[in-house]
């Protein structure tokens, strides 16, 4: 296998969860979450959650709503800027168009796990449950980043 | 309340809107991208008075002597405020370890009824050893953004402890005299603070 193959290779597992983790656990129904990961956060505190989405099914799909076992609530959010006043906002669902993506990231969309009941520390991983309108549910693993990193450490590809 | 918008919080919403900043041509260029001009004919920065991370009293006139990176934002944020906290510690990392200790990285809170200093203790440790966290009552919160012109309200009620806030979301450059020297709008990357970190410090 050529280099830049097994180094995709090694992200698909990084993102994934490692070997451990079957891929399957992070696509279900069309639905394939890439990169899920979290920043590291205070307990009783908020925490910020990113992914890619992509919906490989024929039809549209929802994202309508997250879960986890280390949050009270999970709330899905956009981060709006206007001029240079910052605002957050829930937002009922997140739309997933037939053989679309949509990219979770720091200052867009994002998952807000809110009422930590214990700290988020860097370098673990943190089960989130999906949940979609047509997929059902889908459970990811957060791998958890220095607080306030922009993307997964060693994703380039990671927008800023 | 909704709202908390006060009257100096409204004044400083128009005098931070975009408008504001609209090409300027009788100003100098910002230094670095995601640099602003600093407004004219506005005082910008000046006393307050709250407490630190670990309890204890904490002025204006503590800041000085040095440099000094402020940021106004609060802990249940999970996005912006992790984001600016990040580029002012990468940007200090960046200057190495002469340079970086000479300016002291600072955040206040706009949230004083969550933000205790215990809060702030766990939350600034997560960014930078030498970050300062803010906070106080109420009152000396708004005092201290208004001195700074920081636009802050809450946005919901939230169930209990779960409303938002929306505030504006500069980074604050001060002198050693507690002077503002300049101002970074949202999304300045962590390399343009501190090439401006730069061609400021002597």
């Amino acid at each position: 296998m050529p280099a830049p193959a097994l180094r995709r290779l090694a992200l698909t597992l990084a993102a994934t969860g490692g070997l451990a983790l079957p891929l399957a656990a992070q696509e279900a129904g069309g639905i394939a979450v890439e990169q899920p990961w979290a920043r590291a956060a205070v307990q009783g505190g908020v925490g910020g959650a990113f992914m890619r989405i992509e919906n490989r099914g024929a039809a549209a799909d929802r994202l309508v709503s997250a879960s986890s076992p280390v949050a009270r609530t999970v709330e899905l959010h956009a981060t709006v800027r206007d001029g240079d006043v910052m605002r957050m906002r829930p937002v009922q669902a997140i739309d997933l168009p037939a053989h679309g993506a949509v990219q979770l990231q720091p200052g867009g969309l994002h998952m807000m796990l809110i009422g930590l009941n214990r700290p988020l520390s860097q370098g673990e991983r943190v089960p989130v449950t999906l949940t979609f309108e047509h997929a059902g549910s889908v459970a990811v693993e957060l791998a958890v980043q220095g607080a306030g990193a922009g993307g997964m450490a060693g994703h380039s590809a990671m927008p800023r | 309340m909704h709202r908390n918008l006060s009257a100096p919080g409204l004044a400083l919403a128009l005098f931070l809107a975009p408008a504001a900043y609209a090409q300027p041509t009788d100003r100098p260029p910002a230094a670095v991208p995601g640099e602003t001009a600093l407004p004219q004919g506005v005082a910008l920065g000046g006393a307050f008075s709250l407490t630190d991370q670990a309890g204890r009293a904490a002025t204006d006139r503590d800041l000085r002597g040095r440099w000094a990176l402020l940021y106004f934002g609060y802990t249940f944020c999970p996005d912006v405020c992790p984001t600016e906290l990040q580029t002012m510690a990468a940007a200090l990392d960046a200057l190495g370890p002469e340079l970086g200790e000479r300016v002291r990285p600072v955040f206040v809170s706009i949230d004083p009824e969550r933000d205790t200093p215990e809060r702030l203790a766990d939350y600034v440790a997560l960014f930078h050893p030498r970050l300062i966290g803010l906070t106080g009552s109420a009152a000396h919160v708004a005092q201290a953004a208004r001195a700074y012109r920081v636009y802050y309200a809450r946005a919901r009620p939230g169930d209990g402890d779960g409303y938002l806030m929306d505030h504006s979301s500069f980074i604050y450059l001060l002198d050693p005299d507690g002077a503002v020297r300049g101002l970074f709008r949202p999304g300045t990357t962590a390399e343009d603070l501190a090439a401006a970190l730069r061609r400021r410090l002597p």
